[in-house]
């Protein structure tokens, strides 16, 4: 089935976009890349410690997947669009996960600053994908400035808590033109399935697969997680209901025990 | 003459290019971006710009990250 997801003019066909904190080894991480299917990894960028050959970017270059530069630890919008601007001369990509955060214990964005960044950028050329609060409203803010997605989070980062309140994802998704990633909180692959069948475009997770016993077998199961969630939600659930509704029909079922059958209430 | 490069201080007897000082931190340019005194610095600008009195310079790179 060819579905693809576009983010500003690029299609993708995996929607699913890793994050590579966390992983113990550059080869757990390849492993874990190719297992995902993935085309989109994230990136930090942070002061060089010249650690010789065998690096992060030589990992991205052999599995041929798209860097997307972060702005992690950055707490206002001046310092966000700084990293921003290096992430683009260091990769060459006008692509950037902005992330400005208010609060090192939940790591939640801080929306005032977070919006100032977006402008900035979107003013700036950039492919904005901003980090932000399952708050509609702010997410519907930033789809109107310009920036190409919005990613809301499910739970706190790294918390793998799962989707903590999916009525506003719901929300999110009727609201904005643009797509809708998922990032922050899935723990394993029902919450990626989760996100897909409330609507949501796509997932972004990284520690759920880095952080987990065996990365390289949960980036499968996240594969498969979003690409089943995705077919369910383009299937169409059934309704829920409170009753029972038979699959079968009691229509010419054979009447073996005669009239004088005990019955029920007997 | 002192500059600061990535919170260590320096000592330079002369001026000199920018693009040397990098070269002195990466083996490898690749995936390499740099800000002097705070504004990001072009690439195409490395090795055409000479690095002042009491330059700030910050040369990143990529790490893992979410």
């Amino acid at each position: 089935m060819d579905d693809p997801l576009t983010i500003g003019g690029t299609k993708l066909h995996s929607r699913l976009v890793l994050g590579t904190g966390g992983a113990t080894s550059l080869e757990v991480l390849e492993r874990a890349i190719l297992a995902s299917g993935t085309e989109v990894v994230t990136v930090a960028l942070r002061r060089v410690t010249d650690t010789g050959p065998g690096s992060l970017l030589d990992v991205t270059t052999r599995t041929g997947v798209h860097l997307l530069p972060n702005t992690a630890g950055c707490y206002t919008a001046t310092e966000a669009v700084q990293v921003a601007r290096l992430g683009r001369e260091a990769f060459e990509t006008d692509w950037i996960k902005l992330e400005v955060i208010a609060d090192e214990r939940t790591l939640y964005p801080d929306p005032v600053e977070l919006l100032d960044a977006a402008e900035q950028l979107v003013d700036d050329g950039f492919t904005v994908l901003p980090y932000t609060n399952d708050d509609p409203i702010l997410a519907t803010r930033l789809a109107e400035l310009g920036c190409a997605a919005v990613m809301p989070l499910g739970s706190p980062i790294g918390s793998g808590m799962g989707i903590c309140n999916p009525y506003n994802l719901t929300i999110i998704r009727e609201q904005v033109e643009v797509p809708v990633i998922l990032d922050a909180g899935v723990g394993t692959a029902s919450d990626a399935a989760i996100a897909m069948e409330l609507g949501c475009d796509g997932v972004l997770l990284a520690s759920a697969v880095t952080r987990a016993r065996d990365p390289e077998a949960m980036a499968t199961a996240m594969r498969h997680a979003v690409e089943a969630g995705r077919l369910a939600r383009r299937a169409g659930r059934i309704p829920k209901r409170f009753y029972a509704q038979a699959s079968t029909t009691d229509q010419g079922r054979p009447d073996l025990l005669g009239p004088d059958a005990p019955t029920a209430e007997a | 003459m002192p500059i600061e490069i990535n919170g260590r201080t320096r000592e330079l007897e002369t001026p000199i290019m920018l693009g040397e000082l990098i070269d002195a931190e990466v083996t490898d340019r690749r995936g390499v971006a740099v800000s002097l005194n705070g504004e990001v610095l072009p690439r195409s600008d490395w090795d055409t710009t000479t690095v002042d009195d009491g330059a700030r310079i910050e040369v990143v790179g990529a790490v893992q990250g979410g």
